[in-house]
């Protein structure tokens, strides 16, 4: 162990550096999609591609605000709008003209509309911007990098993706929590997870609860999308990936688990880029077999309450 | 008479609330057993606790001198202790013909892949069954387009379709119309006693439960509060007071569904 | 004349206009192969459709099947060996799955379905060494009941097997649906505890849906690799999937004609669509299941199905 700890820390170091920038990236993902499973009981198939198209949108308006001439931290801010911009029109658009004409329906069927969208979500990607690699990684190199600390030895790694991911990762986290437990709208969305009868019993209007957290949740999507641009190039597939990917994360959690979302997405995000290290064949298996591996023991996740079925 | 089923000691809590708090009660074979009182003293727990859905978090239940508490529902079907709903469980997608005839496959085998469901064996038997019930003349409607009567009804026949020799129900009058009521027991009584079914029902008619009832249990917090034959128990003041005023139509209380 | 009855007879016919087009137009008799091959895989889809489960990763099956044949032909190359060979490793890894799977209901079950396929396709993809990677394998020649057959005989052979197999699991799964087994798979969508209060394990009848689905999907890729002489591992993508789940909304689930139906249509529009709008082509899918969904909920068999029974009215 120690032998190979001296050849290998540093390695180690970077793909727990990795995995933190990429989990912060999942969790923004994952619970969203598990917030709006808990309001709208959809599992939403199409939440990946708000992730995709959230990506694609920061890339090109930050490529087109550097071409206007525009100071490096305008790419920031493009970030930022480009998420805002994707999730408040999608989102909107798809829970008020789809997603509530079947909210009825038995849920094979709410699980194919959402799929026939991510269909037609993957291809308007393709058709938008092309099917050639987008990269856009003006915020990672303006931000230079910071000298991470790690078992005695130091390793360079870029501010943008040590600081600044887990930092707004962290801040959605907080602030959800508090959004939830401490403000009248959180708390009506919390009740209607628990209970969707009994709160529109209480006069609570649905209709809006759902737009809302469909929208919310798609702007996070987005915003988890938009902050990953900068740190890879943006090629076909991201949403298909990302949607299987937050799934594992939000069923090893536990339906309905916000910090437990949180704690299994570092897992599963260390755990894929430790795999991406040493052994890259299992990169794409690692996160199914957390998954698997952690459902085989407890069917209603890490962090989850068992459900007994009603009769 | 010998004893069929027996409750030890049983107790369950919901956080606070004790819907069991320590059940002694013995059931003699062939008999009928109802039990009455208010809503949430348990009376559900009990039919859930004894059908596997709930396990007790002490006690024993004994059934035919074996010990099944906290075995799987499926397994102590099998073993001959059949339950009815208080909110029909039916397959809203088939025909109650086909309910019933599903009902005898779970009895009979269901794993044939390949001779049809309504192969007239089965076919016949849950004609039978059904016309016992007066169910004949709507065996070809879907299960989700029959009024509230008839589907608790229907709900009845499939498990007694499965041939128990126990059987549970939970308040099997419920959503019955008044004017049929007494027809609908009068019809669930000869089927039970013609098969030689030992029968327990939660009920809130004391109508019902002093014509039919061998014996009747008060149910009040989790305990047992009185036990004895139907003349006995309803003239006791105490019952009387507490839980009668509830079923009977024209006095105080109100009739609801308990959840317990 | 029953609904049940002119399916039999229907069923004839198709199979009467599939080797008439076959026999008048080369091309579509590969075309043609691939549609039955997929309408058996379907089949399997339309058993889980049946118990309110979709799966969305169920080519991890056809392209199990696949590979079996594309490995093992160079060893055993004969097509009434090989075809049994992909069935049982398929069935036996949808066991080993559905064992698993089964526990799990709608979204679950569809997103652990595709979890696993895609953690197959990149083993596929990334076992290089093994699997050729992306660049797949060449299916060597294939005996035919110890024939050696060439060109359009051997695409004959084919078809008449794919044909033969549609009919016989088409058989099969009409009856399976018409059995306690198949009823009971309609009552875990409706009223699954219902069964658990009948002595009858949900899970259980889900399995054997399960692995018969697998076994059917297996098949179905054993025919395209035999047809196609070429695997990938494009075949296990979740769009090789959502291909699957499409054809069976589209066909319609009501009736074992509608997989059939559907992956026909499928598959000659794609013939046409897909090389002119190869960007577009997810999107329009999507878009006419998204249709189907919302206004012609019976698919193609729903409307052939209502169509007859006006007929059978006026």
């Amino acid at each position: 162990m120690g032998e190979w700890f001296e050849q290998n820390g540093a390695l180690l170091g970077l793909a727990l550096l990795d995995g933190i920038a990429s989990a912060a990236l999942i969790f923004m993902v994952a619970v969203g999609l598990n917030l709006v499973f808990g309001v709208l009981r959809v599992l939403n198939v199409a939440h990946g591609s708000f992730f995709a198209i959230g990506a694609y949108a920061a890339a090109s308006l930050g490529l087109f605000l550097a071409s206007a001439g525009l100071p490096a931290w305008a790419s920031l801010l493009a970030i930022l709008l480009a998420a805002v911009l994707t999730g408040l029109t999608l989102g909107p658009l798809i829970e008020r003209f789809l997603l509530r004409r079947i909210y009825a329906e038995e849920s094979v069927l709410q699980l194919l509309v959402t799929f026939a969208l991510f269909m037609i979500l993957e291809d308007a990607q393709k058709l938008l911007w092309g099917v050639q690699p987008v990269s856009f990684s003006g915020p990672v190199s303006m931000m230079g990098t910071v000298d991470v600390p790690f078992a005695g030895d130091v390793i360079p790694y870029n501010t943008y993706q040590v600081i600044l991911l887990p930092a707004i990762a962290l801040l959605t986290l907080v602030g959800l929590a508090l959004f939830l437990r401490r403000t009248l709208t959180g708390r009506v969305i919390v009740a209607v997870t628990l209970d969707r009868e009994a709160a529109t019993a209480m006069g609570i209007d649905a209709g809006r609860i759902y737009l809302l957290t469909f929208a919310f949740g798609a702007v996070l999507a987005a915003l988890g999308g938009a902050l990953s641009a900068p740190t890879a190039s943006l090629v076909p597939g991201v949403g298909a990936s990302t949607i299987v990917l937050s799934f594992a994360v939000v069923a090893t959690a536990g339906l309905g688990q916000i910090e437990g979302a949180a704690l299994t997405a570092l897992m599963i995000g260390i755990g894929r880029s430790v795999a991406v290290t040493f052994e890259p064949e299992l990169e794409v298996v690692v996160p199914y077999l957390i998954m698997v591996a952690v459902l085989l023991v407890r069917p209603q996740g890490l962090f989850g309450v068992p459900e007994t079925r009603r009769i | 008479m010998s004893t069929l089923l027996e409750a030890r000691g049983l107790r369950l809590a919901f956080g606070g609330v004790k819907a069991a708090d320590g059940i002694d009660l013995s059931v003699a074979k062939g008999e009928f057993l109802a039990i009455i009182g208010p809503n949430g003293a348990g009376k559900t727990t009990f039919i859930n606790m004894t059908t596997g859905y709930l396990r007790p978090q002490g006690g024993q239940i004994l059934y035919d001198g074996a010990d099944i508490t906290g075995r799987r529902p499926r397994e102590i079907v099998r073993r001959g202790i059949a339950r009815s709903f208080q909110l029909p469980q039916l397959f809203s997608e088939h025909t109650v013909e086909e309910n019933a005839a599903l009902a005898i496959a779970a009895r009979d085998g269901i794993w044939s892949p390949l001779r049809p469901l309504l192969r007239p064996a089965w076919r016949e038997e849950a004609r039978e069954l059904l016309d016992r019930f007066g169910l004949l003349p709507i065996a070809d409607r879907r299960a989700d387009a029959l009024n509230e009567g008839t589907r608790k009804l229907a709900d009845i026949a499939m498990a007694v379709a499965l041939r128990p020799r126990v059987l549970l129900m939970d308040e099997p009058t419920s959503g019955v119309a008044a004017s049929e009521k007494m027809a609908v027991v009068e019809t669930l009584a000869r089927v039970l006693r013609g098969a030689g079914v030992t029968a327990v029902f939660v009920e809130h008619d004391m109508d019902v439960v002093e014509r039919f009832a061998d014996r009747v249990a008060v149910w009040a917090q989790g305990r047992i509060a009185a036990l004895g034959s139907p003349a006995q128990v309803l003239a006791d003041p105490e019952v009387q007071r507490n839980v009668i005023g509830i079923g009977r139509p024209g006095r105080a209380g109100v009739e609801g569904p308990a959840h317990a | 004349m029953t609904l049940r009855r002119t399916e039999i007879l229907l069923a004839l016919l198709l199979a009467a206009a599939l080797i008439l087009a076959a026999l008048s137009t080369p091309w579509l008799r590969f075309v043609l192969t691939i549609a039955l091959a997929k309408g058996v895989a379907v089949l399997g889809i339309l058993l889980l459709l049946r118990a309110g489960q979709v799966s969305f990763g169920h080519a991890l099956y056809v392209a199990l099947g696949a590979y079996a044949v594309a490995f093992l032909a160079p060893s055993m190359p004969e097509a009434s060996l090989l075809l049994p060979a992909a069935a049982a490793l398929a069935g036996a890894v949808g066991l080993l799955v559905g064992l698993f799977v089964s526990r799990y209901r709608e979204i679950f079950f569809g997103m652990l379905n595709l979890a696993l396929s895609m953690v197959f396709y990149s083993v596929l993809e990334k076992l290089y060494h093994i699997t050729k990677g992306t660049d797949g394998i060449r299916v060597p020649a294939i005996t035919v009941l110890g024939q050696p057959l060439e060109g359009a005989t051997y695409g004959w052979a084919v078809f008449g097997i794919a044909l033969a197999l549609a009919f016989l699991f088409g058989l099969f799964v009409r009856a399976y649906l018409a059995s306690p087994m198949g009823q009971a798979l309609a009552a875990i969508k409706t009223r699954e505890t219902r069964l658990d209060f009948m002595g009858v394990s949900p899970r259980q009848i889900l399995l054997s849906a399960y692995v018969l689905s697998a076994v059917m999907a297996g098949c179905a890729g054993a025919l395209i690799a035999m047809a196609t002489r070429h695997v990938t591992p494009l075949l296990a993508y979740w769009t090789a999937s959502g291909e699957l789940v499409f054809i069976a909304v589209l066909g319609g689930a009501g009736g074992v004609l509608g997989p059939f139906l559907g992956a026909i249509t499928f598959e000659l529009v794609r013939v046409y669509a897909a090389a002119t709008v190869a960007d577009a082509w997810q999107m329009i899918l999507g878009t006419v299941l998204l249709l189907v969904i919302l206004f012609a909920r019976g698919g193609i068999w729903g409307l052939v199905a209502s169509w007859l029974g006006r007929r059978r009215a006026a």
